[in-house]
């Protein structure tokens, strides 16, 4: 904890509203000094504590008041190159609310609303997740697949940056898709990453589903849809590859899970997954305590671990260790490697979230697909 | 064989300068222009056409390339069996090149104990001969792969390949000067070669940028310091054309290479003496007259201390 900050803080707050106001108003919060990262919020409230997503630590971390005032504060230690996703919940007259922190400009959005973060010492969003005016934009459109098991469905799909169709393109087919675009800057960082040929040229699937719990927790119907629809169908509709070496499966959380259950079903269909935060829970002994919805995941994982076959040739594999599925997908490596499996794994100081998986694209991205980098100088 | 007159520029695509170099030389009339290393992009070459004001002619060597391997299938099954020698034959060097360069580095990261500067320097001295003999090595090996593949096949002497370079030579006896663009560097470099493309160019000036500087100059390296994958140790590709000496070309290189990390800047320039490791951002030139080269102001290279000075400094 910086001590010095948190006397100043003190000090301030005891020489009166308007001496606080003022050194307040000169700083960004939360401060982050080396590890320590210390948190200020202001407000007549009974209680307030930072709500965090880090697996170990208590989910709510109460802040101190200064007596006789109404600044609140929280210093806690966070590794350097953590990004840290919370809210403050804040308790006022029995009521209790969760609220992102008013003085925190940082925010991060997921499809279940709108977190504040902070980053740790050494974090920088990665450059090319932002919009680079030199690399050429492609291109999403619409298009309609047609599955026996699962109804007509729409797909968008990304098309590269000068996409000709007197080319064969590799195929990438991404669970959850327009959330990655929406929230993990997927499209951009395909343009970037594509400019500066990191990966090749590629056709990217994104697939959603309104039933995600239900068919992404190996579900054999999306299993089908994948292997029996959507590629075969993909692959008359555009100029791809169509070998398996050229098919590629991605996904977060339940999306690494269809995708490893889809690969594990059709062995030999696709040769490259990207796996991650998969939540891969499974028991060794006695029930898992996740809830039903995981009910059919630990059984696929079960059986998967008891007989892992070779669901792909390589797999880049990541998740944050702030997630309580940490312990779920270190375990998986040895497992996959014992398999034969070309298996990158990436740990990053992070958390079960959409920026996390989006600053490990290009680490994934590229671990499936390698560029002509070294080849290419325009 | 050198050639006559050869202009290395910066990248074109956002920063052209090549009507400049083209009007530097006094060339009147077509711009002869290789476009190969765009690949199948060959033929969009309508920004470069209107920056010459109509003046370019392509000499197409792609789709003549791809021609040829259509009409003289034994010749494309041997390129493509030598291409996967060469191919092998790097993965075999890379496998060798990065315990070299990770034992450079260590010893260049190392601080001397003071009194004893010498000890660690013989030590990197030997630890870049190390490398600089593996470089060596590979390039000896890879030529023998494009000798024994030019006496079993000689390719120049093919119908298919004949014929187009009869076009070619042509079509360049109304060009006064050749452009090479960048790309792809190796399939620009063997369709180059396919072709003796600089028998083709005689003694023409040639302007070339990015892979195409590349592509022309004795050897061609690789270079990325901050890949996606991989520790970043530029690597020795092959013989490049040697239509110039004395100059390796590194184009991006404020994008590729870590330029502020002397230990980096240091190393590639020791490593690749005594040729210069030109650094070709855009705007920048480097004119070679046959013998001698000329920097225009504001072109750097590598200096082997770590730093950037002008290209034309000793």
């Amino acid at each position: 904890m910086s001590a010095t900050l948190v006397q100043d803080i003190e000090r301030h707050a005891r020489l009166g509203p308007w001496a606080l106001e003022k050194w307040l108003g000169g700083r960004q919060f939360p401060v982050v000094e080396g590890r320590t990262v210390t948190f200020v919020f202001r407000g007549n409230v009974d209680e307030v504590k930072l709500r965090h997503w880090i697996h170990g630590l208590a989910t709510a971390l109460p802040f101190h008041n200064v007596p006789a005032t109404d600044l609140w504060f929280l210093a806690i230690d966070v590794p350097e190159g953590s990004r840290l996703e919370y809210k403050l919940e804040v308790v006022a007259r029995g009521e209790h609310r969760l609220i992102q922190d008013p003085l925190n400009q940082n925010l991060a959005s997921d499809p279940y609303g709108v977190n504040s973060v902070v980053y740790g010492t050494g974090y920088q969003v990665p450059e090319w997740s932002m919009t680079d005016p030199e690399a050429r934009p492609g291109e999403i459109v619409e298009h309609e697949i047609v599955s026996h098991a699962l109804g007509t469905k729409k797909v968008q799909v990304y098309l590269p940056a000068r996409f000709r169709r007197t080319r064969r393109y590799p195929l990438l087919v991404v669970h959850d898709g327009p959330d990655y675009v929406r929230y993990a800057a997927l499209k951009t960082s395909l343009d970037n990453l594509i400019h500066r040929l990191e990966i090749p040229s590629l056709v990217v699937a994104l697939i959603q589903s309104q039933d995600r719990l239900r068919e992404y927790a190996d579900d054999p119907r999306h299993a089908d849809f994948l292997t029996r629809d959507l590629v075969p169908q993909l692959e008359s509709a555009f100029p791809l590859v169509g070998k398996p070496s050229a098919r590629a499966l991605a996904g977060a959380s339940f999306g690494a899970v269809a995708s490893l259950a889809a690969a594990w079903r059709y062995q030999g269909f696709f040769d490259r997954l990207m796996l991650q935060s998969g939540s891969f829970a499974f028991t060794d002994i006695g029930p898992h305590d996740r809830g039903p919805v995981f009910d059919p995941v630990v059984r696929f994982v079960n059986a998967f671990r008891r007989n892992p076959g070779k669901p792909a040739a390589h797999m880049y594999l990541s998740c944050g260790v702030y997630e309580s599925l940490i312990y779920y997908n270190r375990s998986m490596v040895p497992l996959l490697e014992r398999a034969g499996l070309d298996v990158k794994y990436s740990e990053a100081h992070d958390g079960h979230n959409w920026e996390n998986w989006r600053d490990r694209l290009r680490e994934g991205l590229s671990w499936l697909y390698p560029g002509p980098l070294w080849m290419v100088y325009e | 064989m050198h050639a006559a007159r050869v202009v290395l520029l910066g990248p074109q695509r956002l920063h052209r300068t090549l009507n400049q170099a083209v009007d530097s030389l006094r060339a009147q009339g077509p711009v002869a222009a290789v476009t190969a290393g765009w690949e199948e992009r060959e033929a969009e070459d309508k920004e470069m056409r209107e920056h010459l004001g109509g003046r370019l002619v392509n000499l197409a060597l792609w789709e003549r390339a791809e021609n040829v391997m259509e009409r003289d299938p034994e010749l494309a099954k041997a390129l493509r069996e030598r291409q996967d020698r060469l191919r092998e034959q790097h993965e075999l060097y890379r496998m060798r090149l990065v315990h070299a360069i990770d034992a450079a580095r260590e010893l260049m990261r190392r601080d001397a104990t003071p009194g004893r500067e010498e000890m660690l320097e013989a030590e990197i001295v030997g630890a870049l001969e190390a490398v600089r003999g593996l470089d060596e090595f590979h390039l000896r090996r890879v030529s023998l792969i494009h000798r024994e593949f030019e006496t079993e096949w000689k390719p120049a002497e093919r119908d298919a390949v004949e014929r187009h370079a009869r076009e070619m030579s042509q079509i360049l006896d109304a060009c006064e000067c050749v452009c090479v663009a960048g790309g792809h560097v190796v399939a620009l470099l063997h369709r180059l070669r396919l072709f003796d493309a600089l028998t083709l160019f005689g003694q023409r000036p040639i302007i070339a940028w990015s892979a195409g500087a590349m592509a022309l100059g004795e050897r061609v390296v690789l270079f990325h310091d901050s890949p996606p994958q991989g520790p970043g140790a530029a690597e020795l590709y092959e013989e490049g054309l040697g239509a110039y000496a004395g100059v390796l070309p590194f184009p991006h290189a404020k994008k590729r290479l870590h330029l502020h990390d002397r230990r980096r800047v240091a190393l590639l320039a020791r490593r690749f003496a005594p040729d210069r490791c030109v650094v070709f951002d855009p705007l920048t030139r480097m004119d070679w007259d046959g013998h001698r080269w000329q920097g225009q102001p504001g072109t750097l290279r590598l200096h082997d201390e770590g730093r950037l000075v002008q290209a034309g400094s000793p």
